[in-house]
């Protein structure tokens, strides 16, 4: 896309309706990724029911949302997930849903690659099933797979493979790339935020300052590899990295849980960025009006990074990231690729880390195999 | 998705925007969307969003162009043939 910088301004400003609406369809979840940002886990008895969803869609329809992504927990576990994505299909609104792909059998790949303007984003956690079950569960790579097979056996078309950047699997570049050509598949990867139960494993996962060099040497490299924006970090190496290049929370981008609350990003479920509930007053009143999104849209103060001359690169870096390793929103990004992160990580001298508000976490370890 | 790269741009033709895409107003422009091949395309001034709507009603770009902004022709048909790759616009 490679916005140009007035452009950037005004979409810092906010936009009519959001260019990227994530809405996480559940919190129940067969798995428990040991990063998961949502702490999914139990299904919340206030989730919103099926005439909800749908009414929901019809809105995000008529404020011209283009498309949506869905999630979870894992979405394909409600009843209705099917009846939910055509309703939306059916109205021109695109969805591209996440799956740990447990539930795409032979069956439900046909009934997949059926439907018009659906795109699929399987997550894997490694290249191997050591690296990935680590993460997501023992059987959960075997069972990612599977379903890659599935879609393809079914004539899906060209699926998305979703993996997180950590320690382990950004030393795996090469073998992601070459299981998404095995599938004819695009990859696409994805930065460690330390939110949700991600902040538990943050510390010893994410990336180190050499690491996310290479990283970056590697996608500039590939422009076809998506990124959902998510590395805008490390665009202060150099040349920006393909996409908007900005923190978008409150301003294009926002999500809504699955009881309909909404928050600025899919990366701070927590009641300080809770801008209000769909049940209320609708989903537009409260993109449109929130005291939240209004101050969000205010042109930020640069705070430490003010003076550093890579700040029109990485715009201080990302919120969640800051705000889940106890930085204040002013200091730089914990992964600033300068180290002023980390400086200013040091330079805390009692961490209060803030904890995600809503927590589904199964109280019990599960396996993939467990009913 | 194929993209329309080999389409050569003639702005004294007559084309359409894309029956297969939509247009949202934004402060800026607009952002205009093509279901088919799920392409995002900013567009940058309010002036573009206009011509781009009347493209049907006129027998060539070069009209459609002149009706609205024609101080700055070569620029806007610059513009206006950029969003052939992304077939935002086809030739009718």
């Amino acid at each position: 896309m490679g916005a140009n910088s007035s452009l950037r301004d005004k979409f810092e400003r906010g936009l009519a309706a959001p260019i990227c609406l994530t809405w996480e369809l559940t919190y129940a979840c067969n798995l428990a990724c040991t990063h998961c940002l949502s702490s999914s886990g139990r299904r919340d008895p206030k989730e919103l029911n099926t005439d909800e969803a749908k009414a929901l869609i019809d809105e995000i329809a008529a404020m011209q949302i283009f498309y949506i992504n869905i999630g979870g927990g894992e979405p394909m576990i409600r009843r209705d997930f099917f009846e939910i994505i055509e309703h939306a299909v059916n109205q021109k609104v695109g969805v591209k849903f996440s799956t740990n792909g447990t539930r795409i059998d032979a069956e439900a790949a046909k009934k997949l690659a059926a439907i018009d303007y659906l795109d699929i984003q399987i997550s894997i956690d490694g290249a191997d099933a050591e690296t990935c079950d680590k993460i997501r569960g023992e059987g959960s790579y075997a069972a990612a797979r599977l379903a890659m097979d599935h879609l393809r056996d079914a004539n899906f078309g060209e699926f998305k493979i979703s993996v997180v950047m950590t320690r382990d699997s950004i030393e795996q570049l090469d073998e992601f790339e070459a299981i998404a050509k095995h599938y004819g598949a695009q990859l696409r990867l994805t930065r460690l935020r330390p939110s949700g139960r991600g902040v538990d494993v943050w510390d010893e996962l994410h990336p180190t300052q050499e690491q996310n060099r290479r990283l970056y040497k590697w996608l500039m490299e590939r422009p076809n590899v998506l990124t959902g924006d998510s590395f805008f970090h490390l665009s202060a190496l150099g040349d920006p990295l393909d996409g908007l290049n900005l923190c978008g929370a409150g301003r294009v981008v926002c999500l809504i849980d699955p009881i309909g609350e909404v928050y600025a990003c899919p990366f701070v479920i927590h009641d300080e960025f809770k801008a209000g509930n769909v049940r209320d007053a609708g989903f537009n009143a409260v993109w449109t009006e929130s005291d939240l999104f209004t101050s969000l849209r205010e042109p930020g103060n640069p705070g430490a990074c003010g003076s550093c001359g890579s700040y029109d690169a990485c715009r201080g870096g990302c919120m969640a990231a800051k705000f889940f390793t106890g930085l204040e929103m002013t200091d730089p990004d914990p992964e600033c690729v300068f180290g002023h992160g980390e400086t200013a990580l040091a330079a805390k001298k009692v961490m209060l880390i803030p904890k995600p508000s809503p927590d589904h976490s199964k109280r019990v370890p599960v396996s993939i195999n467990s009913k | 998705m194929s993209l329309s790269t080999s389409v050569i741009f003639d702005a004294s033709a007559p084309w359409s925007l894309s029956s297969q895409v939509s247009l949202r107003d934004e402060a800026f422009g607009a952002l205009a969307y093509h279901h088919g091949n799920r392409r995002l395309v900013f567009l940058k001034s309010r002036e573009l969003v206009a011509i781009l709507r009347s493209l049907e009603n006129f027998n060539s770009v070069n009209e459609a162009i002149d009706a609205v902004v024609p101080n700055e022709h070569d620029r806007y048909v610059e513009a206006v043939g950029a969003l052939v790759k992304s077939d935002i616009i086809c030739g009718r």
